[in-house]
Order: C-alpha cells, then sequence, then structure tokens
C-alpha cells in the first residue's frame, strides 16, 4: 500500500499539467494532431489511477481540450468522481469541467444528484457556490425537480453570495421544472427587497426573463418595482426594470403616466456619464407605448441626437471615451425604436440618417437604412431613392450592395405602392437596378416589374418600352457572369413585351431580338419564356401586318420564326424543347395558309385574347370545394422517397394551374390547339403573376436545370454598365417636382375661382401652405387587390349585432364562479364563493397562491401570524373600485385591522382592477392555536364603476395545518437527536395506488407541504418541517410498489393528526 | 440573454470559450471561425456590434486579445459592451499581466455571468472568492 503512494506521488512529478500540455500544444505546431492524441492516451492512463490529484489533474486538461473542440464525453464519469473530491481544489475543477461538457443528455448526470445536494448544503459557501453556479451550466428537468427545494431552501441563506447565485439559477429551475415556480415566487420576490444589491439585481433579473413570458402575472409587482427604479443606482438593475415596465405598460395604461416621471429624473441624474445612453437606450424600448408623452420622447430623443451629430456627446467627452462609431450606432438604435410612435420626429432628421449611409462601418450602415424603411412619405421617397441609388453606385462589396437593393424595392413596394406617385419613375428605377453588377436579386427586380405592369395599366406603354430595350440590349445583362442573378430580369422583360405587345412601337425587332441565337445560352426557364412570348408577338405582328396590303411582310415574318426556332427545338431544357417544337409547327402551318392568303391573323391572336387581372392571394379560398372532392387524399400513391431522386426536372408538370376564362376559338386544329392550350397552361403556372407570389411560384424562377456547363463567350466590359437610350431616373424627380407644382398652381386657381365666388361669404381663406401628403396624386392608379372583399363589409355588421345580443344574454345569465382548482389541495386557503348571485356579468376569480404561512422570515419570531396573499382577477368587463376585504374573526384567528377600526370593519384593498387585469393583496392574521385547521368565512364588497352598484361576493378562507409548516432544513444528526429525545408522539398512515416515482412523490409533499428531505436511502426516506410556533415534524416515508406508508413523529399529536389528513389528501387528489 | 462568450487572438485561435446555451460540439468550432473571422475582418474605427445570423455579436480588441459576446436580440447592447471592459480590468486587476491561466479566467467568469445573465460587476466581491480559494491553496 505504502509503496503504491510512494510510487503514485513519484509519477506524479513526470505528469504534465495544464500550462505544460498548452505550452507542448503551441510547441508542436506541425502535428498538433498526433501529439494531442498521445496527450489523451496519457489523460487516459492518469484517470485509472486512484490518487485524485493525477485524476483532477487529468480532467483539468481535459478540460482545455474539450475547448478546442475535442470530444470528451467518454470521461464524463471521471469527471462525476473528481466532482466529488472533498477537496475544494479538486472539486471545482470537477465542476468547471462538468459545466463545459455536460448538456442535458449526459447519462452520467443521474449519478450527481445526490453529490449535488450533499455540496449545497455544505457548510463551506464556496463549495455551494460552486455546485450552483455548475448546475446553472447542466441542470435537466429530472435535477431541476429533485434539488428545486433544496435550492429554494438556498435562497434564504445567511450569505448573499450564495442567495444571490440561488435566485438566479431558480429561473434555469422554472424552465426545467415550471410547477416549481408556484411555491418559490413569494420568496423570489422578497428577494427584491433583499438588503444585498447583489441579490436584489439576481431577483430583478429573473422575473424580468419570467415577466417577458407573461406579463400578466406579474402586474402586481409594479409598485415594488416602481419603489426600485427609484431607489436603485445600479444601472444594470435600472436598464431591467425599465425594460420590465416596457413589457408591463401594455397591460396598464396608468403605469406609463406615473413613469415619466421618475424617467425624466433619472435622465437628468445621469447626464454627466454615459448612464444617459443606457437609460435612453432602455428607455426606447418602453417609448413605442403611446403612453408616454411627447415631452420626455422629445427629451431622450435630442440627447440621442446630440451624440449623433456631435459623434462625442460633450457631456460624456470629460469622462468616457466612448467610440463615435459605437454611439452613432446605439443612437441609430434607438432612433428606429421612437420611430414606431414618432415617426414625424424622425423624419425631420433624414438628412442625418442618409449621412450615415456614407459611413464606413457596415453596421452602421445597415441600422441607417432600417430606419429609413420607415421614413419614407409621398414627398420624399423619390429624395430618398435618389440617395440610396448613388450609394448603389458607390458601394463595395455584393452583400452591401445586395442590401441596399432590397432595401430600395422594400422602401418603393412597401404597402401596396403607396408612396409612389409615379411609377414611370419606378419603372426606370427598377432599370437602372438591373445595371448592378453580380447582384442575386434580379428575381426580385423581376417581380417587380411584372407587378407593377400587370397592375398598373397606365403605365404598361411606358413599360413595354423600356423592356423592349432592355431585350435588345440584353447582352450588356447577361454578358458577364452566367450565374448572375441579373437575367431574371429577361424573364420578366420578355414576358411583359409579350403580354402587352399591342404597345410596341416595333415588335418586329423585338421579336428579332427575342430569337437571338444568344439566348440560348440563358437559364431553362427564361428560354421557355422567351418561345412563349415570341409565339405572342408573333401573332401581334400578323395582325399588324395582314391588314396591309403588301403581304410579304407578314410572310417574312413567319420565314425568320420558321428559321429561328429550330435552335430552340434543340434546347436540353423539356420545357422549352416542347415549346418550341409546338410554336414550330404552328408557324409552319400558317405559313402554308399565308401562301394560300388565307388570312389567319385573327385565329393566331385568338390564342392569346383575353386580359388577365391581378389575383388576390386568398382568392382560392372563395372558391367553393365541390362536393366529394377531398383535397388530402391522395390521387396516385405517394412516390417512394428513391423516385423524388430522378433527374427529370421537377415542377414541370406538377404546378397548380391557375385557369383563367379566355373565350376560345375552335377554327383551328383541334389537337394542335389542345397541345397549345397546354403549353399556355404551363406558361401561366410559371408567371407570377399572383400578386405577393407564394413561395411556390418564386420557386419556379430558380428552376434552372444546368446550362452552366454549356460554353460561354465571355466578354469583359470594364465600362460602367449603361444601357443606352433608357431614361435616367433622375429625370423624374425633377419632371416629379414640375408635375406637383403644376398641380398646386391648378389648385390654386382653383382656389381662387372658388373665392372669387365666394367672395361675399367668408372674409379670408389661408393659403395652401406647404403641400401635405394628402395633395401629392399619383400619377398612376395602382389595383389595388387586397383580401377585403366587398361582402365582408355586412358580414361584419352581423357579427356586431350579435355579439351585442350576446352580451345582453350575458347579463341576464345567472353569474357562475369559478373556483379555481388548483392542484396544491394543500395551499392554505381555498375560496368557496358559489352562494351569491349577481346580476352583473362578472366571474370573479380568486384564487390564492400557495404562500407559504410566514414565508417571510421576520415572522418566524411571530409565531402568531399568517400571511395570507390573494391574487383578485377581473374577469369582468367592468371597472372595479373600492374593494373592502373583510373576514368574520373566529375565536381563534383574527384579520389584522390597522389601529383604531373596529373588530367588524373591512379592510380597503389597495388598488382598482380594470377590465381583466389581476392584482394581489396581503393581509395578516393572528393566529392563537394552529393544532386545527380552521375555515374563515369572509366577504368582499365592491363597487361596479360603469353602475355604480355596491356588489358582494361571499368566500371561505381554508387554514390547513400544513400552511402553519416552514420548510426548514435539518441535518441527519441532528434529526436522530431529535428521534432519539423521546419527546415526540408517533403517528402513521398508508396511501395505497400511488403510482408516481419516489423521487416525485417527496417533491410533492416537499412542495405541497414544506417539508424537506433530510436524508434518502433507495425507496426510504426522512423529511423534517417545523411549524411557527416551533413543533418539529418528522416524516419517514417508505414506499413498495404502489404502497406508501408514512410514520410520523411530533411533539403535538393533533397538529400531526391534521397534517397527515391533509398529506393524504393530497394524493388521493391525483 | 448572453449567449457565448468567446476570448480569441488575432490568428483566430480561441483562447476561451463559454457557452450559456448548448451548441453542439461540431458546430461550435464552425461558430468560432465564423465570428472571428466577422470580427477580425473590421477595422479599429468601426463600431463594436455586429449582426451575426440570428444574434448579435459585442466585441472589444485589446492588443492582441479580442473578447467577443454574443447576445439575443432583447439583451442591452451598450451594457455588455461595458460588461466587456468591466470583465477586463477584473482580470487586469487578478493578474497583474495578462497570463494564461484558463480555470481562474473561468471562476472569474462564473463570478460574473450565470445562466446568461450578469451577476456581479464590483470587482473586489468578484475577486473575493478566488482569493479566498488561493490562501486555501496556499496553505
Amino acid at each position: 500500500m505504502a509503496l503504491k503512494i510512494v510510487k503514485g506521488s513519484i509519477d506524479r512529478m513526470f505528469d504534465k499539467n495544464l500550462q505544460d500540455l498548452v505550452r507542448g500544444i503551441r510547441n508542436h505546431k506541425e502535428d498538433e494532431a498526433k501529439y494531442i492524441s498521445t496527450c489523451i492516451d496519457e489523460i487516459k492512463q492518469e484517470l485509472k489511477q486512484d490518487n485524485i490529484a493525477v485524476k483532477a489533474n487529468a480532467v483539468c486538461k481535459l478540460t482545455y481540450l474539450q475547448m478546442l473542440g475535442y470530444d470528451v464525453s467518454w470521461a464524463a464519469f471521471n469527471i462525476v468522481e473528481v466532482m466529488s473530491s472533498s477537496k475544494f481544489t479538486y472539486k471545482r475543477i470537477g465542476y468547471l469541467a462538468a459545466s463545459q461538457c455536460f448538456h442535458e443528455n449526459t447519462d452520467v448526470i443521474m449519478l450527481t444528484t445526490n453529490q449535488i445536494r450533499k455540496d449545497l448544503s455544505s457548510p463551506n459557501q464556496y463549495d455551494t457556490g460552486v455546485a450552483l453556479t455548475g448546475l446553472s451550466c447542466f441542470v435537466t428537468p429530472d435535477l431541476a425537480r429533485d434539488l428545486a427545494n433544496d435550492i429554494m431552501t438556498l435562497m434564504s441563506h445567511t450569505k448573499p453570495y450564495i442567495r444571490k447565485k440561488a435566485v438566479l439559477i431558480m429561473y434555469k429551475v422554472f424552465l426545467k421544472y415550471p410547477e416549481s415556480l408556484r411555491p418559490a415566487f413569494p420568496r423570489l420576490k422578497e428577494k427584491l427587497e433583499d438588503p444585498d444589491p447583489g441579490v436584489q439585481s439576481a431577483a430583478v433579473n429573473v422575473i424580468c426573463e419570467l415577466a417577458r413570458r407573461n406579463p400578466k402575472n406579474y402586474l402586481s409587482l409594479a409598485p415594488l418595482f416602481f419603489k426600485l427604479m427609484t431607489s436603485s443606482t445600479n444601472n444594470w438593475v435600472l436598464i431591467k426594470i425599465i425594460k420590465l415596465f416596457g413589457a408591463l405598460t401594455p397591460l396598464e395604461p396608468r403605469l406609463g403616466k406615473k413613469l415619466i416621471e421618475p424617467l425624466t429624473n433619472l435622465i437628468h441624474r445621469s447626464f454627466s456619464s454615459r448612464v444617459l445612453i443606457f437609460i435612453c437606450f432602455g428607455f426606447f424600448k418602453l417609448a413605442h407605448k403611446k403612453s408616454f408623452s411627447d415631452v420626455i420622447v422629445s427629451l431622450c430623443y435630442i440627447t440621442v441626437l446630440i451624440s449623433l451629430s456631435s459623434g462625442m456627446p460633450n457631456h460624456s467627452a470629460s469622462s468616457v471615451f466612448l467610440r463615435i462609431s459605437v454611439v452613432k450606432y446605439l443612437g441609430l438604435l434607438a432612433m428606429s425604436k421612437i420611430l414606431k410612435t414618432h415617426p414625424k420626429s424622425v423624419q425631420s432628421h433624414k438628412d442625418l440618417i442618409l449621412q450615415c449611409l456614407d459611413d464606413k462601418d457596415e453596421s452602421i450602415r445597415l441600422r441607417a437604412l432600417d430606419l429609413l424603411y420607415g421614413m419614407v412619405s409621398k414627398k420624399n421617397l423619390m429624395e430618398i431613392v435618389k440617395k440610396l441609388m448613388i450609394h448603389v453606385d458607390k458601394a463595395e462589396g455584393t452583400t452591401y450592395r445586395d442590401e441596399l437593393l432590397t432595401k430600395i424595392i422594400d422602401i418603393c413596394s412597401q404597402s401596396n405602392y403607396q408612396y409612389i406617385t409615379n411609377f414611370e419613375w419606378y419603372i426606370s428605377i427598377l432599370v437602372e437596378l438591373t445595371r448592378l453588377e453580380g447582384t442575386r436579386h434580379g428575381h426580385l427586380i423581376a417581380s417587380q416589374m411584372l407587378d407593377v405592369a400587370i397592375r398598373v395599366k397606365a403605365i404598361r406603354v411606358f413599360a413595354v418600352a423600356q423592356m423592349a430595350t432592355l431585350l435588345d440590349n440584353a447582352h450588356l445583362l447577361t454578358g458577364n457572369m452566367q450565374r448572375n442573378g441579373i437575367c431574371e430580369v429577361l424573364y420578366a422583360a420578355a414576358w411583359i413585351c409579350g403580354e402587352f405587345s399591342e404597345h410596341l412601337e416595333n415588335p418586329v425587332q423585338t421579336l428579332e431580338a427575342m430569337l437571338r441565337p444568344k439566348v440560348a445560352t440563358l437559364p431553362g426557364h427564361i428560354q421557355a419564356v422567351y418561345v412563349q412570348n415570341a409565339a405572342k408577338l408573333f401573332a401581334t405582328i400578323l395582325k399588324n401586318q395582314e391588314g396591309n396590303t403588301d403581304s410579304t411582310a407578314a410572310q417574312e415574318t413567319s420565314q425568320m420564326m420558321i428559321d429561328r426556332l429550330p435552335l430552340f427545338v434543340q434546347s436540353a431544357n423539356l420545357e422549352v424543347q416542347e415549346r418550341a417544337s409546338c410554336i414550330l409547327q404552328l408557324v409552319k402551318y400558317i405559313q402554308k395558309l399565308q401562301q394560300k392568303d388565307v388570312e389567319v391573323a385573327e385565329e393566331v391572336s385568338a390564342l392569346f385574347a383575353g386580359e388577365l387581372n391581378p389575383v388576390a392571394p386568398k382568392a382560392q379560398k372563395k372558391v367553393p370545394v365541390p362536393e366529394g372532392l377531398d383535397l388530402d387524399a391522395w390521387i396516385n400513391e405517394p412516390p417512394s422517397e428513391s423516385e423524388s431522386e430522378d433527374e427529370q426536372p421537377k415542377a414541370i408538370f406538377t404546378k397548380e394551374e391557375p385557369k383563367h376564362s379566355r373565350p376560345r376559338h375552335t377554327e383551328v386544329d383541334e389537337k394542335e390547339l389542345a397541345r397549345r392550350r397546354e403549353a399556355r397552361k404551363q406558361e401561366q403556372a410559371n408567371n407570377p403573376f399572383y400578386i405577393k407570389a407564394s413561395p411556390s411560384s418564386q420557386k419556379v424562377y430558380q428552376e434552372a436545370p444546368g446550362v452552366e456547363h454549356i460554353p460561354v463567350v465571355q466578354i469583359d466590359l470594364s465600362v460602367p454598365l449603361k444601357v443606352p437610350g433608357l431614361p435616367m431616373s433622375d429625370q423624374y424627380v425633377k419632371l416629379e417636382e414640375e408635375r406637383r407644382q403644376k398641380e398646386r398652381a391648378e389648385k390654386k386657381k382653383k382656389e381662387k375661382k372658388k373665392r372669387k365666388e365666394k367672395r361675399s361669404g367668408r372674409g379670408k381663406k389661408h393659403d395652401s401652405g406647404p403641400e401635405s401628403e394628402e395633395d401629392i396624386t399619383p400619377a398612376h392608379v395602382v389595383d389595388i387587390v387586397t383580401e377585403e372583399m366587398p361582402e365582408k363589409s355586412s358580414k361584419h355588421k352581423k357579427k356586431k349585432q350579435k355579439k351585442e345580443k350576446e352580451e345582453k344574454e350575458k347579463k341576464k345569465k345567472k353569474k357562475h364562479h369559478h373556483h379555481h382548482h388548483h392542484s396544491d389541495g394543500g395551499g392554505e386557503e381555498s375560496v368557496q364563493n358559489g352562494t351569491v348571485e349577481e346580476e352583473e356579468p362578472l366571474t370573479f376569480l380568486v384564487f390564492p397562491l400557495p404562500r407559504k404561512v410566514c414565508d417571510i422570515q421576520g415572522n418566524l419570531q411571530d409565531g402568531s401570524q399568517v400571511v395570507v396573499s390573494v391574487i383578485f382577477e377581473n374577469k369582468s368587463d367592468s371597472f372595479l373600485k373600492s374593494m373592502e376585504f373583510n373576514v368574520l374573526d373566529s375565536l381563534n384567528s383574527k384579520l389584522q385591522r390597522p389601529e383604531g377600526s373596529g373588530p367588524h370593519d373591512g379592510l380597503t384593498v389597495p388598488f382598482q382592477l380594470p377590465p381583466g387585469v389581476s392584482n394581489e393583496a396581503r393581509f395578516v392574521f393572528t393566529v392563537q392555536s394552529i393544532v386545527m385547521p380552521q375555515k374563515l368565512k369572509g366577504t368582499l364588497t365592491f363597487i361596479v364603476k360603469d353602475s355604480s352598484t355596491h356588489e358582494k361576493l361571499d368566500f371561505k378562507l381554508h387554514f390547513t395545518c400544513t400552511s402553519y409548516l416552514i420548510t426548514t432544513p435539518c441535518y441527519s444528526d441532528a434529526f436522530a437527536k431529535l428521534l432519539e429525545s423521546g419527546d415526540l408522539k408517533s403517528s402513521s398512515v398508508r396511501l395505497e395506488g400511488v403510482n408516481m416515482p419516489f423521487h416525485h412523490l417527496l417533491a410533492r409533499i416537499c412542495f405541497h407541504h414544506h417539508f424537506s428531505v433530510v436524508e434518502r436511502i433507495d425507496s426510504c426516506a426522512s423529511m423534517y418541517s417545523r411549524s411557527i410556533q416551533g413543533h418539529h415534524v418528522c416524516l419517514l416515508v417508505k414506499t413498495s410498489g404502489q404502497t406508501v406508508s408514512i410514520d410520523a413523529k411530533c411533539d403535538e399529536p393533533t397538529l400531526l393528526g391534521n397534517v397527515l389528513d391533509e398529506i393524504k389528501q393530497t394524493f388521493s387528489q391525483c | 440573454m448572453i449567449k457565448f462568450v468567446l476570448m480569441v487572438n488575432r490568428q483566430g485561435q480561441t483562447r476561451l470559450s463559454r457557452y450559456y446555451h448548448s451548441v453542439e460540439l461540431s458546430r461550435r468550432a464552425a461558430l468560432e471561425a465564423d465570428v472571428v473571422r466577422y470580427c477580425l475582418s473590421r477595422k479599429k474605427d468601426q463600431c463594436s456590434f455586429v449582426e451575426y445570423k440570428d444574434f448579435k455579436l459585442v466585441y472589444r480588441q485589446y492588443a492582441a486579445l479580442y473578447i467577443v459576446v454574443g447576445i439575443t436580440d432583447s439583451e442591452n447592447e451598450l451594457s455588455i459592451y461595458e460588461l466587456v471592459h468591466n470583465f477586463v480590468e477584473v482580470l487586469d486587476k487578478y493578474f497583474s499581466r495578462i497570463m494564461f491561466n484558463l480555470d481562474r479566467v473561468h471562476i472569474i467568469l462564473d463570478e460574473m455571468i450565470q445562466n446568461g445573465h450578469i451577476v456581479e460587476t464590483n470587482k473586489s466581491r468578484i475577486l473575493a472568492p478566488l482569493t479566498t480559494i488561493d490562501k486555501m491553496v496556499d496553505s
């Protein structure tokens, strides 16, 4: 044995420690992996030894390796071993390793429960601290359930260091084991008023996080937080509190008004430090609540503005160094928060924000871009977009440029092109955007072009002219890169030119452009559109030319089609192939007819006759499903997995096909026509003339089966791309100005006329002054397709009527009370209130938090006090006020009333209840004997504001014996002594049919009956609790199968009997 | 809340990492590399906040060392920015010059951040347990 120890210590001398390992890794740069694998082998050897110091050293090294990205999960058990070392230095290493390596699915965590519990109750505060910290990283639902009670006890530890950590970890516990929230909440709330600022801030942190999830439940804490906000000097805490108020104000509008003053104070107080920005910042998160006065907002706003414009705020220049960029970023972020409610105040600083677009920093530029979106109006849209266009030209880096591009389109197209007054301008902007090299957003531009051309009828002539030029210059767009997304634009261009070909000035030239050999290098889906639209164009041209006496022109066009189309017939893309061969045959047939001098134009153009109408995205819903059609049923057997891997391009024949009724002519060859129709349907399916196209139709765009492998002649263009003959968008800005001026002038004229007419009437009429938003009339009208359908308004009315009716009925109905049945039967009071009848449609929900009696430690000294907290929730639609809470005192229990009031006076509840709001009030009772449970009768009176009638609610308060117990930890030796002392009377109870794991059962007793586990051995556990008057209650819980036996000892047999009864009841309920 | 704290050097090597939500080991490496690349590519006079995927990065540079904190949207950017500095000041106070001692740094970090929330910012209170430990080891 001795030899072994000596050997162990000699070995240790040669062990590597962490420093050696780090150094070693740095020295083995070339063969790091090899070096580490030898190290891991060494570590494995070290872990096999008995010496705990060696093991700890090994685990320490593993932690480092884990950080470097090596898997060390195999050592999980060794980590647990080191965790359980009695020496703190080793234990700490173990916990650190565990917190880094363990996660919820690590199975050894199960083994740690008892170890952690031991550490939590260790007399050394650092043992407890390290266990808490570690636990926060790897807590599982099981651990949370088993340890919740221990941690809750630690929340009232004497050392703030422990309290703080325990409070924080409770948040994790709540997340993993939500059932623990209720019993722990009162204590958590107490911690808000903890003398130690660290604990306080921890509690604030936890409650803020909880409140974010469900703010309604935390409204009752508002006064407390209000106090904290005015008293606390900890900025971190302040920020959290302000954020919390941000969540609460929408629920309680009056809160907002109350907050104004302290917040102003805060801002003034912090004016001299960088805290300012903190506060402002937290505040802006609040600012979107309407209740805040403009004064405050503008105050904060000005401060941010100062910092923005001067870069370095003068007040912070002296003491702090915050970099300009940091301040700018935060300022912009704050502005975006204000923008939501006070757009006007932000809009006036457009220039400042536009300046930020020039910033070197991408983060700042992106923020500024975000702001622009909300700032545009009819008036400034053109100007802003013009600035953005300049930036697009200057921008380096495709990501930022793409971001700019999407932003421009977002800004222009927002809420149905609300701010666009001149669509010619917009089209030219879109065309200008196509000159961007290497953007990914070609499809976005394309869909905008289609959308505008389809919906704004007046713009079509212009759009078609623009698209024709685009097609003519297609080589400039596609020249450089095959993969670049901009060629998607050609898809839109071709479609628009084809569909609205009647507006084309020179259709033959466009047709020629569409059939150029270079087109074959475009992605397949674009070629398909080209072919289809070439046919449409062809039809138009025929129509135009047939009017002429000279028929050769028409024949020439047919000949051109016949010459060019074979190129597409050979295409690798099925879609293109099919359409091309189809059309080729058709043209050949037409040519034949032409040679016989038959007039065909009428019939050919009939193929494409009819008007396209935009369809609302939800229009399908309006179409009733025919009877007997099950949309969910498979038509064919679902395809097997392997089939989907087929090489066949998808989405050719599977797309849904929007049908449009068009007049059909049957004179043309039936078979031909059928094929044509099929092709046309396909083409329609690929057309996103569905406004706000659903993602499925977007996908079609990306369907670009490999054309990449086709050799392409690359054209190197060093000159900036400028499509000749395209108008610049800038000129529209000027035009728009002129137009507006004209309009204004006209208006004035009219006004003058009016004035002349009315001269006899009123004396003066003010000048129209600077034009307002409404004065600007759009030059074009958009077909706005929204979901609103005309019949909806009538429906709405009906609903309203119905609602009113219901309300009336409700009022007539007798009030039904909800008895909120809390799973916790042992909660100290349950209120039954089923006996009153009321006219008001009030559903009064009164339920207790299972508040521990005397949970406040101060009450420990006063063994006769019980604190009852009641949550009042107003379930009615009216405002309740002047609530009075009164309880009929018994000999044993009395409600504590303020001095000077009589024994039958009620207590005023210190708040009012708006509809749907709940709040909590506390009442203190004095109790003499605690050995018996008790029921107190009480009434709650209140005034309903609208009817100003007095209402009354009866209830019963149930004081169980459990509620007199306080969770008190007890060590096993003290427990043994207590049992040995022989002062205790014993009693026992058996529970049958309890179907839950033992630890659940223990947890349940702990939670509902305020016990703590002293020791647990297999299926047997000893538990302890103490009453407020100092009675010891000891339980020995044993389980076998579904039977649980509880042997109990207590110095007060009556109390014990009642407690046992209550425990029995708890388990009979489940 | 805070998602992770990273300390990396100019070469992009991780010197310390702490995650407050579980990330698979395999994904950590990719994430770290990505984050480091983002931060290193920024110039000195650019601001310390980067929007990265669905969260934000707050970073500060100290000589060759970068400290990067990943936070969710609900966290206050500036408070984290200040926290990083606070952390460095604490490190500076404890180690007279920055030296590598991983577990000590972890202890300091654990004292300051728990569950992804800030627990303690007072320097002497942060260092209190550490000095006690040092005394225990010495004795």
